[in-house]
């Protein structure tokens, strides 16, 4: 059973920032949903309360960031870059500011439906010249988020995971790498985020079905390491596919994508993850399988790359955690 | 650094500048000239506490934009000084002033002459809208409303760092229309941000026309009163009122001066565009020299030989 970690944010977040004068914690009115509630009371003289405001708060950031502060801004991935948009262009990513922009409820990881999940913020801020992005899929990388984000010169999106998250990795993020998890040569899996834990849960199943993988993790996507994927890309036989937490327009699905395009490879791409819809609210387990992000949804990608069915079920699958949508790991139900 | 003329005369400087350069180039934004004239020249002259400038007279190319692979990007901050703990930080806005701004910094010699003559040619850092390279600036304004908190974030950290220096803003007042300016403004009263000093052109115009007929957005001190900043209204060409403005008390606020203008000051002829001040491009030959003979006669110069 998978060990899982409770509020790795919380504690991460204290260890690295506390007692360093030149990082800055930034809220929005959501201080204990994004676990910085307690860094807020232990460590006030660090903490800027922002309120419902941010395209203040993201060009106040820009101005912290040009007096030498490293401001960590912590809020809901969406609030911080669908209303502030210009700001974010303008006052962070030009300026190549060191701001981090710690963006919580990555995709359907809330019930809170279109206004609170973040969907396309991948394609968002690949666009964005000088940003820098990064993606955590479980309580490791959570762990390690800080010091990789605040290692890059310049503006960093950050998906954040909070509450209780697994435990799949036993190294931290190294930023510009990409996280080998299997090493077979009939398909390539491509995930990130939420999305690696189910390509896990299928391994076994796949497994049997007498089908080798390659998996590769991804907590970096920008800056990303083409050749490495492409190294990748040519040591397996078949075809590639990608899994994400994310529309499949313009995150790692579009990445991998271009990649193969622009080398030339002539293999077939399945990419999975939100097909041009909105979710809804719903528990993650529910928006998953509704929206075909889950384990069961990859093996059925899987089986159209290589145009056969192994009759996997969900009986075959390794057992899904099923996360309590009221849990005291998290502040609300959000 | 040198203040060798009076603020009244870097004003009708920066007007004779303004009105030259449009009248060549065919058009150009006269009207700001008009109304922040005294503001800027105010600022430049006696009120903000600059070092030497750290970039040439005359403005390099442009350079590229930011990029880790640009490492020797600098802004233009450069022409208002070092950004040395004890001296003031200025902010033009309304980047559209860049060529007022520009102007400026040519009469208090702050940049060569040249300058104004590689605006908005293509290469060239002395970009039309002022942008983060161009001389005298040091963040990109050209988006309205965004100003007030760069610098109110900038002001926070600076007091934070122990710098004596200011940060000033220069605003208009379009830029009441922007929800950020009052998120600004309530995060400054929030933080007890007191270093923060804007001096707003109230001209009452925008690129529509009169701000009435756009916009109305009623008593802006008592607004910017309520929001908690301390507010002073003032005759904004009157330089005796700025003088006297910037002592008001503020302790736990910023100060926001509004400088009440008239877009037609010291250019009358302008009048006769009104409501539409915002960038004068002169309708015909005939336009353009009727107007080269009246503004020329208005600020006591010669009227521009230009190329007909």
């Amino acid at each position: 059973m998978v060990e899982m970690v409770n509020r790795p944010y919380a504690s991460a977040f204290e260890k690295f920032a506390a007692g360093n004068p030149d990082i800055l914690c930034l809220s929005a009115d959501l201080t204990s949903s994004c676990e910085i509630d307690g860094f807020r009371d232990r460590h006030p003289g660090q903490f800027v309360s922002l309120g419902m405001a941010e395209q203040n708060m993201m060009s106040f950031a820009g101005g912290l960031g040009l007096a030498g502060f490293r401001p960590f801004i912590h809020t809901f991935g969406v609030f911080m870059y669908r209303r502030p948009y210009d700001q974010l262009m303008a006052s962070i990513a030009y300026p190549r500011r060191k701001v981090r922009l710690m963006g919580f409820l990555p995709g359907v990881t809330t019930p809170g439906g279109m206004t609170h999940q973040s969907i396309e913020d991948i394609a968002v801020m690949r666009s964005i010249p000088n940003m820098t992005i990064l993606e955590t899929g479980d309580a490791t990388e959570v762990e390690s988020i800080c010091e990789a984000a605040d290692s890059i010169d310049g503006p960093v999106w950050c998906r954040v995971l909070r509450g209780s998250v697994p435990r799949l990795f036993d190294t931290p993020i190294r930023v510009g790498e990409m996280r080998e998890l299997a090493r077979g040569d009939d398909i390539l899996v491509v995930t990130s985020g939420i999305c690696t834990e189910e390509a896990l849960r299928a391994r076994s199943a796949l497994q049997k079905a007498g089908l080798s993988i390659r998996h590769l993790h991804l907590h970096t996507i920008k800056p990303f390491d083409h050749q490495a994927l492409l190294d990748h890309v040519g040591s397996i036989r078949h075809g590639v596919i990608t899994l994400e937490n994310h529309v499949t327009e313009g995150g790692i699905g579009s990445l991998v994508a271009e990649t193969m395009a622009d080398a030339g490879v002539g293999k077939r791409l399945v990419r999975l993850g939100l097909k041009d819809t909105y979710a809804h609210g719903g528990s993650r387990a529910y928006l998953m399988r509704w929206y075909g992000l889950d384990a069961l949804a990859l093996v059925r990608g899987i089986e159209d790359l290589v145009g056969q069915s192994f009759g996997i079920g969900e009986d075959d699958l390794d057992a899904a955690r099923i996360d309590a949508v009221h849990s005291i790991v998290k502040a609300e139900a959000l | 650094m040198r203040n060798e003329r009076t603020s009244e005369e870097v004003a009708l400087g920066i007007r004779r500048r303004v009105f030259e350069h449009a009248i060549r180039n065919n058009g150009g934004y006269l009207s700001q000239a008009c109304s922040a004239g005294e503001q800027l020249a105010w600022l430049y002259n006696e009120e903000l506490k600059m070092g030497e400038p750290t970039l040439p007279p005359v403005p390099k190319p442009f350079g590229g934009v930011p990029s880790a692979d640009n490492p020797g990007y600098h802004t233009g901050a450069g022409y208002n000084g070092p950004a040395a703990p004890d001296y003031d930080r200025l902010f033009i806005a309304p980047a559209h002033y860049a060529l007022v701004a520009y102007a400026t910094l040519i009469e208090v010699g702050r940049m060569a002459p040249e300058g104004l003559e590689m605006f908005n040619k293509d290469g060239s850092s002395v970009e039309m809208i002022g942008a983060e390279h161009s001389p005298g600036m040091e963040v990109h304004n050209g988006t309205l409303g965004i100003g007030l908190s760069t610098a109110a974030g900038l002001a926070w950290g600076r007091s934070r760092r122990g710098e004596a220096g200011r940060t000033w803003v220069f605003m208009s007042d379009g830029e009441v229309q922007e929800g950020q300016t009052w998120e600004a403004v309530q995060a400054c009263a929030h933080h007890g941000i007191d270093n923060l000093y804007a001096i707003m052109d109230v001209n009452a115009q925008q690129c529509d026309g009169a701000m009435d007929t756009v916009m109305e957005v009623g008593d802006i001190r008592q607004k910017f009163l309520t929001f908690g900043a301390a507010c002073v209204e003032i005759d904004g060409h009157d330089l005796d009122a700025m003088r006297q403005a910037v002592r008001e008390p503020h302790e736990g606020r910023p100060l926001i001066i509004l400088a009440h203008t008239n877009p037609f000051h010291t250019m009358s002829i302008l009048e006769e565009r009104f409501p539409r001040l915002h960038y004068v491009r002169f309708k015909s030959e005939d336009e353009r020299a009727r107007m080269n003979a009246s503004i020329a006669r208005d600020l006591g110069v010669d009227p521009v030989d230009y190329v007909h």
